[in-house]
C-alpha cells in the first residue's frame, strides 16, 4: 500500500480512537444533569471516567499532530476553515478539562454547580461541532486554490450549518449520549445502573432514527461514487452496530451494549472517510479545486518516519492503555464515593 | 479601526498571549512532578509517614497545575492551523515530525500514567505505583524535548531542504532535527529553570506554614529539600545558559547583538556586558550605564578577546542575503532584520537577574536555617515572595527567545508576516483573543486560589492502621484512595 493511503487509515484509526474513547467520556459528561440526582451521584458519574478520560483525549491531540505531519495541507486548510467552530471546541475542552480536577476542590454548592455546567456542554459542544464538520467533509466544502499554492475555505461558519451538517452533528451527540450511558451502567451498580440503562434505551431510539437518516442520506449524496459497495458496507455495519447494541441493552448486556456502539462509531467515521476518498476535502467550487490525499501529504520520507514512529508506539499505547482499563475494570457504587471531597 | 483589526498583529498577540500562559503550567508540571516522584520514593523506601504527606500535599497542588498544563496545550497545537496556516504549508512536512512524535511517544505515555497515578494508590502495589508517577516525568520530559525540537528548527532550521515544485520546506535528515544544537542546549536550560521553578513552591510553601510553627517537621523537610534543589537547579541553569548564549551567538547572532543593543561590532575589552544602561530608544546616544568589560566576548564566544557582531552590521549583511530579487519568503515588507530591541535587552537582564535573585535567597535561606532557631517574620515573608519569581524568569526568557527570533517566523526561511493564515478575518481573529483573554483570565484566578488554599491546608492526616504494632504501623490505603 501506498503511505499516503496508509496515513489516510492510521489518521482515521486515531480520529475513530478518539470518538469512540472520548466519544463515551462526552456522553457520561451530557448525562449529568440527567442522572445525577444528588451531588454522590454526580461523583458517581465523574468518577467512572476519572481514570482514564485524561488519555482518552490524547487521541484527539495525537491525531491533531499526525494530520499536521501527514497532511499539512490538510490540516492548514481545515484548521484556518472552521476557526470559530475550533474555537468553540477548544473553549470548550478547555472549561471541561478544568472542571473534573477543580469541581471537588472549592467550597461551596455554587462553584460545583458552575463546573457541573461547564462538564456537561463541554461535553456536548464537541462531539455537536465535530459530527457537524465531518459531515460536511463528507459533502464537500467551498475551498478553491490559492495563487502561490495549496488550498483556501471560502465559506463562513454559517456554511456548515447547513442541514445535512445539522444532521450529522446531532447523529454525533446522540451515539456518544448513548455511549456514555451504556458505559455509566456498564461500570456501576444498583439504581444509577437501571436508570442508565433507561435513559439509554430512549436516547438509543432517537440516535437509530438519526442515524438511520445520515447514513441514507450519506449514500445517495455519493452514489456514483466509484466505490459505493463499500460506503453501503460501512454503512450497514454502523446500522447493525447501533440497532445491535441497542438490543443488547434492552437485555441488560452491558459489554455487548458498549461494543455494538463502538462497531456503529467506527464504521459510521469509516463511511464518511469512504466517501471522502481519494480526497481529503472536497470543492463544491469546482471538483478540479478538490484537495487529492496525494496533494495534502507530506513527503515521503516523512511518512516513512512517522510509519515507523506509529509502527513501534502504537502497540506500546495499546497495551499500556488497556492495562489501564483493566486495573479500573471494577464497577463503582455510591458507597465508594467517601463523602467530602478528598 | 484597521489597526486593530489586522490579522497578523492579533495574531501575534494571540500567539503570545496563548503560549506563555501555557508556559506558567508547563514548567511546573515539568519540576513539580519529579519532587513529588522524590518524595514518595523516599516514603516508600523510609516508610515515614512524613513523606507520605508531602507526597499528598504537592501531588495535589501538581494535579491543580497539570490540568491546565493540559488544557491550555490543545490550543498551541491547534492555533498553528487556525492563525498560522501558510507556516504549517509550508514547514509542516518537517515541524509536524517533532509534534506528531511528542504525541505518539510522550503525550500519550505521560495521560495514561497520569491516569493511574491519580486512581491507583489503592489499586497497584506500592512499588508499582510509585513508579506511575516516574513515568509521568519521564513523560513530561520527553514531551519537553520533542516541543523544544520542534522550537529549535524555528531558530535554527537544520534538516530541511526545499521543494521548489511543491514550494515547501522538506524533511532531509530526523536526526539533525533532533539533535540540533539549540534543542540540546535549550533542553537542559529549560529542564533546570522548571525544576527551579517547582523548588520555591516548596520553599514558599514551607515558610508560610513554619512562620506559623504549623507542621514544623514536615516543613523543615521541605525547606530544605526546596533551597537545595534551587541551588543545584540554578547551577544547571546558568551553566547551560553559558552553552546556550554560545550556540545563540553563532546561530542567531543578532538576537545575541539586541539582547545588549550592541549596535556596533566589539571585541575584546569593548565587548562588555552592560548591566544596567539607559539611552536613546534608536541606541545612538547612551546616557548612563554600568558596564563589566571582556564579560560579552565571554558570554558569546567562551573567549576574552572574542569578537561580537552588532547590529548594524548584521542588518546590513542580512539585506544582502535576504532581500534579492527571489525572496518573497525572506524579506521583511519594512527590510527591517532587528527586533524590538528594548524588549530583547530588558528581557534578558530579568530573565538571568531573578533566576540569580531566587538562586541567592535559596542559599542565604539554606544557611540561616542549618539550626533550628527562631527566625524573625521578615525572613519567611521574603521566602514566600521568592515563590513567583523563577516562574518570571521562565517567562521573561521565552518572551526573550521568541521576541528575538523576529522578523523571522523560521530564521533565514520564512518572516513571521508570511506566516499568518490567509482568508481568516482580523475580526475573527480578535474574537478569538478575545475570548482566550477572559477564559485563561478566569481560569489563572481560580488556579490561584485553589493552590494557595490547598498550600495552607497543609500536608493532609494520613490514618494509620497499627495491627503489627512495630510502631508506626501502616497507612490506611483504602483511605487515601483520590476521587473526584
Amino acid at each position: 500500500m501506498e503511505l499516503t493511503t496508509l496515513w489516510f487509515l492510521i489518521v482515521g484509526v486515531l480520529l475513530i480512537g478518539y470518538f469512540v474513547l472520548d466519544g463515551f467520556d462526552y456522553g457520561v459528561g451530557m448525562s449529568l444533569p440527567f442522572l445525577g440526582r444528588d451531588d454522590t451521584d454526580r461523583r458517581l458519574i465523574i468518577n467512572t471516567i476519572g481514570p482514564v478520560w485524561d488519555l482518552n483525549e490524547t487521541w484527539l491531540i495525537v491525531a491533531g499532530a499526525a494530520l499536521f505531519a501527514a497532511f499539512p495541507e490538510w490540516y492548514a486548510t481545515m484548521f484556518s476553515g472552521f476557526y470559530l467552530a475550533l474555537l468553540l471546541i477548544l473553549v470548550a475542552l478547555i472549561l471541561r478539562g478544568v472542571s473534573f480536577e477543580y469541581r471537588h476542590q472549592g467550597k461551596g454548592e455554587q462553584w460545583t454547580r458552575w463546573f457541573d455546567q461547564f462538564i456537561f456542554w463541554g461535553s456536548a459542544l464537541p462531539p455537536l461541532l465535530w459530527g457537524v464538520a465531518f459531515a460536511n467533509l463528507a459533502q464537500g466544502l467551498p475551498i478553491s486554490l490559492l495563487p502561490q499554492g495549496g488550498w483556501i475555505y471560502e465559506g463562513t461558519l454559517l456554511t456548515l450549518l447547513n442541514p445535512y451538517g445539522l444532521l450529522g452533528g446531532l447523529v454525533m451527540l446522540l451515539i456518544c449520549f448513548a455511549h456514555g450511558l451504556v458505559f455509566i451502567s456498564l461500570k456501576t451498580l444498583g439504581d444509577m445502573r437501571q436508570r442508565a440503562r433507561r435513559l439509554a434505551t430512549k436516547v438509543g431510539i432517537a440516535a437509530i432514527v438519526a442515524g438511520a437518516g445520515f447514513l441514507i442520506w450519506t449514500i445517495l449524496m455519493h452514489r456514483d461514487h466509484e466505490m459505493l459497495w463499500l460506503i453501503v458496507l460501512c454503512a450497514a455495519v454502523a446500522a447493525i452496530g447501533l440497532i445491535g447494541g441497542f438490543i443488547a441493552n434492552l437485555a441488560g448486556r452491558e459489554g455487548w451494549a458498549f461494543t455494538g456502539n463502538a462497531v456503529a462509531i467506527t464504521f459510521a467515521l469509516l463511511t464518511i472517510f469512504m466517501a471522502l476518498f481519494p480526497y481529503l476535502m472536497y470543492s463544491t467550487i469546482d471538483p478540479a479545486f478538490s484537495m487529492s490525499i496525494e496533494g495534502a501529504a507530506s513527503s515521503q520520507k516523512t511518512l516513512e518516519l512517522m510509519t515507523w514512529v506509529a509502527g513501534f508506539t502504537m502497540p506500546l499505547v495499546l497495551a499500556y492503555q488497556a492495562w489501564t482499563y483493566w486495573v479500573f475494570r471494577k464497577r463503582l457504587t455510591r458507597e465508594a464515593i467517601p463523602a467530602g471531597a478528598h | 479601526m484597521n489597526e486593530f483589526l489586522d490579522a497578523l498583529t492579533l495574531a501575534r498577540w494571540q500567539f503570545g498571549l496563548t503560549t506563555l500562559y501555557h508556559f506558567i503550567f508547563v514548567p511546573l508540571t515539568i519540576g513539580m512532578s519529579l519532587l513529588v516522584a522524590i518524595l514518595q520514593t523516599a516514603w516508600v523506601r523510609t516508610g515515614k509517614v512524613k513523606y507520605l504527606r508531602l507526597t499528598r500535599l504537592f501531588g495535589k497542588i501538581f494535579l491543580i497545575n497539570f490540568a491546565m498544563g493540559v488544557v491550555t496545550g490543545i490550543v498551541q497545537e491547534f492555533q498553528f492551523g487556525m492563525n498560522w496556516s501558510n507556516y504549517s504549508r509550508f514547514v509542516g512536512d518537517i515541524f509536524g515530525a517533532p509534534l506528531a512524535m511528542e504525541g505518539l511517544i510522550a503525550f500519550f505515555f505521560e495521560a495514561t500514567f497520569i491516569g493511574l497515578w491519580i486512581f491507583g494508590w489503592d489499586k497497584l502495589p506500592k512499588k508499582i505505583h510509585v513508579l506511575t508517577i516516574w513515568f509521568v516525568w519521564i513523560g513530561t520530559v520527553l514531551s519537553a524535548y520533542f516541543i523544544l525540537a520542534a522550537n529549535a528548527f524555528m531558530q535554527n532550521p537544520v534538516g530541511f531542504e526545499i521543494n521548489e515544485e511543491r514550494g515547501r520546506a522538506e524533511l532531509d535528515s530526523i536526526g539533525s532535527v533532533l539533535l540540533n544544537p539549540v534543542a540540546l542546549t535549550q533542553f537542559p536550560h529549560t529542564l533546570f529553570a522548571s525544576i527551579m521553578f517547582a523548588g520555591v513552591v516548596l520553599v514558599a510553601v514551607a515558610a508560610w506554614h513554619l512562620q506559623r510553627g504549623q507542621f514544623v517537621d514536615e516543613m523543615r523537610t521541605t525547606l530544605r529539600f526546596g533551597a537545595w534543589t534551587n541551588i543545584v537547579a540554578f547551577l544547571g541553569v546558568g551553566l547551560t545558559g553559558h552553552e546556550l548564549g554560545m550556540v545563540m551567538t553563532q546561530t542567531q547572532p543578532m538576537k545575541m547583538a539586541a539582547a545588549e543593543a550592541l549596535y556596533n561590532t566589539a571585541s575584546g575589552p569593548d565587548a562588555s556586558f552592560s548591566i544596567f544602561s539607559w539611552g536613546t530608544p534608536d541606541g545612538m546616544h547612551e546616557i548612563f550605564s554600568v558596564r563589566i568589560p571582556y564579560l560579552l566576548s565571554f558570554l558569546s564566544n567562551g573567549t576574552f578577546d572574542g569578537t561580537v557582531e552588532g547590529i548594524r552590521d548584521l542588518q546590513a549583511e542580512y539585506e544582502l542575503a535576504f532581500c534579492g530579487a527571489d525572496s518573497a519568503l525572506t524579506c521583511p515588507s519594512d527590510g527591517s532584520f532587528v527586533p524590538i530591541v528594548w524588549v530583547t535587552y530588558w528581557s534578558f537582564r530579568w530573565m538571568t537577574g531573578l533566576g540569580a535573585f531566587a538562586a541567592l535567597v535559596s542559599a542565604v535561606g539554606l544557611w540561616i536555617t542549618r539550626k533550628n532557631a527562631e527566625l524573625p517574620a521578615w525572613v519567611w515573608k521574603v521566602a514566600i515572595w521568592t515563590a513567583p519569581i523563577p516562574m518570571l524568569a521562565s517567562l521573561v526568557g521565552w518572551v526573550f527567545t521568541e521576541m528575538g527570533r523576529q522578523p523571522w517566523i523560521v530564521f533565514g526561511v520564512m518572516t513571521t508576516e508570511q506566516g499568518v493564515s490567509p482568508g481568516v478575518p482580523g475580526w475573527a481573529v480578535l474574537v478569538s483573543l478575545i475570548v482566550f483573554t477572559l477564559v485563561y483570565g478566569g481560569l489563572a484566578v481560580l488556579e490561584f486560589k485553589l493552590i494557595t488554599r490547598a498550600a495552607k491546608e497543609g500536608p493532609p492526616e494520613i490514618e494509620m492502621h497499627d495491627d503489627s504494632g512495630d510502631g508506626e504501623g501502616e497507612p490506611d490505603q483504602q483511605k487515601l484512595a483520590t476521587v473526584y
